[in-house]
């Protein structure tokens, strides 16, 4: 088990104050809401800086951590020591936690595995739908495309006979259905957990992002995509091969176009009701001056051409 | 070998519609809850009185990220719905900037 430096995690000296550890919380959790922030490990960090709250909040809690040794370093093993915990007194209730939110081990060792009142009602005749659960999927923008069928593995935190929350593993092959957008949700019916006394399950939802894609970006069902292509090509005019989720397409480059210059394929993004477009910016490449051929060839261009962009900035 | 089952869910932000309990439900919230959303203007709600309201499924995730901002950051629903217009477009400026870096 690893030790957590929860004052680290929380930015805060070991003598910070309430005051200073609510203020160092609230920081942070704006700073890392996986709803705010695009870091990548934002959800881990503002977990983590929750986690740190609720001992550091907690002037019990407080002061059972600050009896182990703070020169351990974070990320260390830690084992508890004997009778570390007595006199300290948490009932379960503390730990209801209608996210069914799952802490570290070091935090469960040090402070019990929650216990959620929900269990205790399951004793009683009572029936009711299982909560629904939520969970976000990965997949590569030619799915949208074609739409595909991917294993989608969840964990999800349930509760055994004695009221404990153990993570579960599982793992579901889903339809990705042709023509989905980014962050738009799946619903799967019966999904989600199990109902208490006949009530059903409830359902899951799976919230679809796209992998980041060297050559394409998305915006609704609109593709996005730059076109590398030679002097000669826009300058004269070409049919060039254009890669795109559907396979290789004939674009057709007219004469005199240039790096910027947009082009449309109409219907050709994201399939749907209406289905999107896509859009390619054109950048005209300069093959490299290396051979004495090709400085010839600029040479022959500086001298036959007489071209100079920079004129309008009197250059 | 096990025969692997494939499941088929329906794409919630182009279903038709969530009822009040339905998405009550979906969010894990009283039905009061998201009735102040709608007074508030974060969510529209078509057909008269609550009992008949159908929710567009593009409302499910506004009302997820308003639920999570007010748990996680302390802030009211006033605040909460503002923090969701800016997000909005701060989602969409960072998508032109992401197209024009590209």
């Amino acid at each position: 088990m690893e030790y957590k430096d929860y004052y680290k995690i929380m930015e805060v000296g070991r003598d910070a104050s309430a005051d200073e550890i609510k203020r160092a919380h609230r920081k942070l959790a704006r700073k890392y809401h996986p709803d705010i922030s695009k870091e990548v490990d934002a959800e881990a960090k503002f977990k983590e800086a929750d986690e740190a709250y609720r001992v550091l909040k907690d002037p019990k809690k407080r002061a059972t951590y600050d009896r182990i040794d703070p020169n351990l370093k974070s990320g260390r093993t830690f084992s508890p020591p004997p009778n570390w915990n007595a006199g300290a007194e948490f009932s379960g209730a503390e730990f209801n936690d209608p996210d069914g939110r799952v802490f570290s081990d070091f935090f469960e060792e040090l402070f019990g595995r929650q216990r959620r009142s929900a269990h205790t009602e399951s004793h009683a005749q009572f029936n009711s739908r299982g909560q629904d659960h939520h969970a976000k999927v990965q997949i590569a923008i030619e799915d949208a495309f074609t739409g595909a069928t991917r294993s989608v593995n969840l964990q999800s935190p349930s509760l055994d006979d004695y009221g404990q929350s153990h993570l579960t593993q599982r793992t579901l092959n889903v339809k990705i259905p042709k023509g989905i957008k980014e962050g738009q949700q799946i619903r799967l019916s019966g999904q989600g957990a199990p109902g208490m006394g006949n009530g059903g399950r409830g359902d899951l939802y799976l919230e679809i992002h796209f992998n980041p894609h060297p050559f394409y970006h998305t915006e609704g069902r609109d593709l996005y995509m730059q076109l590398p292509v030679t002097p000669w090509e826009a300058a004269l005019g070409a049919t060039v091969k254009l890669p795109s989720p559907n396979g290789m397409l004939d674009l057709k480059i007219s004469a005199g176009s240039n790096s910027g210059n947009k082009l449309r394929l109409k219907g050709r993004g994201i399939p749907g009701k209406q289905a999107g477009d896509i859009y390619i910016t054109l950048t005209v490449v300069t093959p490299p001056a290396t051979s004495d051929a090709a400085k010839a060839l600029y040479q022959e261009m500086a001298s036959t051409l007489a071209f100079n962009p920079r004129v309008k900035m009197g250059g | 070998m096990l025969k692997q089952i494939v499941l088929s869910g329906i794409i919630v932000e182009e279903s038709s519609a969530f009822t009040l309990d339905e998405l009550s439900r979906a969010c894990g919230k009283p039905e009061k809850w998201v009735i102040g959303l709608v007074d508030e203007g974060i969510i529209e709600a078509e057909g008269g009185d609550p009992r008949h309201w159908q929710f567009h499924g593009y409302c499910l995730r506004r009302v997820q990220i308003i639920q999570r901002l007010e748990a996680d950051l302390g802030l009211n629903l006033a605040g909460a719905a503002l923090a969701l217009e800016l997000l909005d477009e701060v989602e969409t400026l960072r998508n032109r900037i992401a197209i024009l870096e590209q």
